[in-house]
């Protein structure tokens, strides 16, 4: 199941699925802003996501501001950092990355790349994107409520969430929550779109073994969001009613200010395995379009085939399926039974397994490939880099005893922002310096875009890398001020400070990205439909930028899996899907093509 | 139809676990025959199972955390009818006619596939009536438990977890009945007027109306149904 062999020679499959019945847009409106286009509907998207990640950046800007020159921002104060640290995480991870990878490449790569028109319900498609809006315009809405937006930390942890000595516990915390359940209900609607173009929309040919491993990275992601975000859901729910009716899920008996409150009898514990639940194959529902995105980029731009697809594939589904079943290696200092740290610790060590695969696959693809060093082959490779870096971190946290005098430092916050900040940030750069030429019809500069990515690679290493050997002296995360403590030398607030200038010229390098994505737009090259001559579907689009239905009068038949680079013998160094096969000349007619 | 995953030449279908394989990853359709639609709703089953199945594990979680005693659930849904103490009579009643409604909607199923428009409108409207009797009853039992002094936050028999967990989690299926009854109302109205018989465009969707939707909203139902037998016995019985 390799190669050449995938059904070589066999005759075209006949249609099983009809043509869809498309909505036609009438007017500018229905065209451009009530699209139900997949792809225009992927580009709200990820102007939105990208829209209210430049917020979180900022946030990130000043908390390193109060970190590196503690007590010369005095607009920053405890309750204001703390604000910063929460909504940061959260739009980060939820409203930036998945957003991002789900529904702006999902969207907009998932009907081109297995031949489809568009997803299977357009018009819940759209309805998913607006409640995203909604759900962001609520969380930003909390930014400018009485109290300010919550700083209860991304996790929300009760009791303290919903505590009166945290920031925007009356109106903050409840606009998050509300905001969250809003977000899971549009999410649940685009990816039963995302999951059942994948299932039942394919074009002829195209075999779920055919799929090139973006499409695959997405869809696990997906059907895993769709089983991992209903604890988050009820996790909000039970929340929001502790919080405003009074319900005791997760409050235990309180004393506050010498006063007993109200509360009694819940499990705060029970918040955090709900969270969790969620909380961790969220991390792979951000990594596993980043891994099928890579393999993409890594094969195009390398010019030769993927190693081991096969492998890929069932890496990709075996840490989708494994990343349900170690959910409370976030809980090892919450207190458990060392049976349950020993049993999460072990599956935890278990995930390294197919990750590995997916690391050696991706080296051994570049091995002795063409490799082609342009921006989105940069930044697949600086992926990789950081990736294989905070996943070995990862080994140690994964471990109890290694993990619990390692919480809560520094060490945590560079692990987890190199293996799932950082990386997929690079996959999401890589992807769009890739196919904004499908987009947009023009390259994107090529100078801009190397000097973006040198300067957001080298420095997300001299931000993070330092990190971890604060967390190692002891340096907590989460502290607005640390002020003068036994274990931390005074040096370390040197490095502090170099992180913080080393952070603000990453961000103004994100500038550069924004300014590049318009600026190419009106001045870029004019890229033609197949830029990077790759081989998957999209880019046999009759027309660049795909137009309405994308695929002309007919749909594409596919005759070959998606990584036919540099096959020998072939006229050109890469053989796109949708070429059919030629005669086989080596065998006799009738016989069998092994 | 699906010839690409033969392996080199043979003829035979793999067997065995590559053979499921094979099928589900088989050109064009993971699921021959299934419609969109219909592949759409039990995925999104899938994922409602899971909500309820947290609801009802962090209700489990709640009854252990507490130390207050948990009220007998016998006695707290007894009713005293013609001076007659019948424990959780309502909620046996309750029961009885949601899952008489499952067999309803099994039968308009039926007779929408055999296009006959008539049967099959009056026994999803029965299928309807059912419903909203069911959450006509439901409404009755909180409004029961309200006047006892029951609240989400309190109540006089015991753990304050018992009428958070009874208020969210019945609240929350309350909910997808009242769903569920609007769906079958609107699916009703459409194969009384005929527009699956010529496949009039939908509202919103511009979908054509199919007579599989009676099936799919059959299958919302049907779950909405089994969720219930699964918070009866874990709530109510235990």
């Amino acid at each position: 199941m390799s190669e050449l062999a995938h059904g070589a020679g066999g005759p075209i499959p006949a249609a099983e699925v009809p043509e869809m019945e498309l909505p036609h847009p009438h007017g500018w409106w229905t065209t451009y802003v009530f699209s139900q286009d997949a792809k225009v509907i992927g580009i709200q998207y990820s102007l939105t996501a990208l829209a209210i990640g430049m917020v979180a950046l900022v946030l990130s800007w000043l908390m390193r501001l109060q970190l590196g020159f503690p007590g010369i921002f005095s607009f920053i104060d405890p309750h204001a950092y703390y604000q910063f640290i929460t909504m940061h995480g959260m739009i980060m991870v939820v409203y930036l990355l998945t957003a991002l990878f789900l529904g702006g490449f999902g969207n907009y790569l998932i009907p081109l790349m297995v031949g489809a028109r568009d997803m299977v319900f357009p018009f819940v498609n759209m309805l998913s994107y607006w409640i995203y809006l909604l759900a962001v315009l609520v969380l930003v809405a909390s930014f400018f409520v009485p109290g300010g937006p919550t700083g209860a930390g991304w996790t929300l942890y009760p009791p303290q969430a919903i505590l009166s000595g945290t920031p925007g516990r009356d109106w903050g915390i409840v606009l998050m929550l509300l905001s969250l359940c809003l977000f899971i209900v549009g999410f649940t609607m685009g990816g039963l779109n995302y999951v059942v173009t994948v299932l039942q929309a394919r074009t002829r040919g195209m075999t779920l073994m055919r799929m090139p491993l973006t499409v695959w990275g997405i869809f696990t992601a997906t059907v895993m969001a769709l089983l991992a975000f209903p604890a988050l859901f009820v996790g909000a729910v039970m929340m929001l009613l502790d919080r405003l009716l009074g319900t005791s899920f997760f409050m235990p008996t309180l004393v506050e200010m010498g006063q007993q409150l109200r509360y009694g009898g819940g499990s705060p514990i029970l918040f955090q395995h709900l969270f969790w639940f969620f909380g961790h194959p969220e991390v792979y529902i951000v990594a596993l379009p980043a891994f099928g995105i890579v393999s993409d980029l890594i094969s195009t731009h390398a010019r030769r085939n993927i190693f081991g697809y096969r492998m890929m594939v069932w890496a990709i589904v075996i840490i989708g399926a494994l990343s349900f079943v170690v959910w409370a290696h976030h809980m090892y200092v919450s207190g458990m039974n060392p049976w349950f740290g020993f049993f999460f610790a072990t599956t935890t060590l278990i995930i390294a397994i197919p990750t590995a695969i997916k690391v050696y696959n991706w080296l051994l693809t570049l091995w002795r490939g063409n490799i082609h060093l342009n921006v989105p082959m940069l930044f697949a490779l600086g992926f990789i880099v950081t990736f294989v870096n905070g996943g070995l971190t990862g080994l140690f946290l994964g471990n109890v005893v290694v993990d619990v005098p390692l919480s809560d430092t520094m060490f945590v916050v560079a692990h987890f922002h190199m293996v799932m900040g950082v990386a997929p940030v690079m996959v999401i750069f890589g992807g769009i310096y890739h196919w904004y030429p499908k987009i947009t019809g023009r390259m994107l500069d090529d100078t801009m875009g190397k000097v973006h990515f040198w300067v957001t690679f080298l420095g997300a290493y001299a931000i993070f890398f330092p990190m971890h050997y604060l967390g190692l002296l002891g340096v907590p995360r989460r502290y607005h001020e640390i002020g003068e403590t036994s274990f931390v030398p005074a040096s370390a607030q040197d490095l502090n400070a170099f992180i913080s200038v080393v952070a603000l010229v990453v961000g103004a390098a994100q500038m550069l990205f924004l300014f590049n994505l318009f600026w190419s737009l009106r001045y870029g090259k004019d890229s033609g439909p197949n830029p990077w001559r790759a081989t998957t579907l999209e880019w046999q689009t009759p027309e660049t930028p795909p137009g309405h239905g994308n695929w002309g009068r007919e749909l594409p038949v596919v005759y070959r899996w998606a990584y036919d680079y540099a096959v020998p013998g072939a006229e050109q160094d890469f053989v796109p899907q949708n070429q059919p096969l030629p005669a086989p000349t080596h065998i006799a007619k009738g016989e069998a093509t092994a | 139809m699906d010839t690409a995953q033969l392996q080199h030449g043979t003829t035979t279908r793999p067997s065995g676990w590559r053979g499921v394989i094979a099928d589900w990853s088989s050109d064009q359709r993971s699921f021959k025959g299934a419609s969109w639609g219909k592949v759409m709703m039990w995925i999104f089953l899938l994922s409602d199972t899971f909500i309820f199945g947290c609801f009802l594990l962090s209700y489990m979680t709640v009854r252990m955390s507490t130390t207050v005693p948990w009220p007998n659930p016998s006695e707290v849904f007894a009713l005293e009818i013609g001076g007659v103490h019948l424990p959780l009579i309502l909620i046996a009643i309750m029961t009885f006619v949601l899952i008489s409604s499952s067999g309803t909607m099994a039968m308009a199923v039926n007779y929408a596939y055999r296009r006959d428009r008539r049967k099959t409108a009056a026994l999803m409207l029965l299928t309807a009536l059912f419903g909203a009797l069911f959450v006509g009853m439901q409404a009755f039992e909180w409004s029961k438990l309200i006047h006892e002094g029951v609240r989400p936050w309190d109540n006089p028999f015991g753990a304050a977890q018992f009428g958070a967990a009874f208020f969210t989690i019945t609240g929350f299926h309350g909910t997808h009945v009242t769903i569920g009854v609007i769906i079958l109302l609107v699916v009703a109205r459409k194969v009384w007027r005929g527009e699956f018989d010529d496949q009039r465009p939908g509202f919103l969707t511009g979908r054509r109306g199919r007579y599989e939707m009676v099936e799919i909203a059959g299958l919302y139902w049907h779950f909405v149904d089994l969720v219930w037998v699964f918070i009866f016995a874990l709530f109510y019985l235990w």
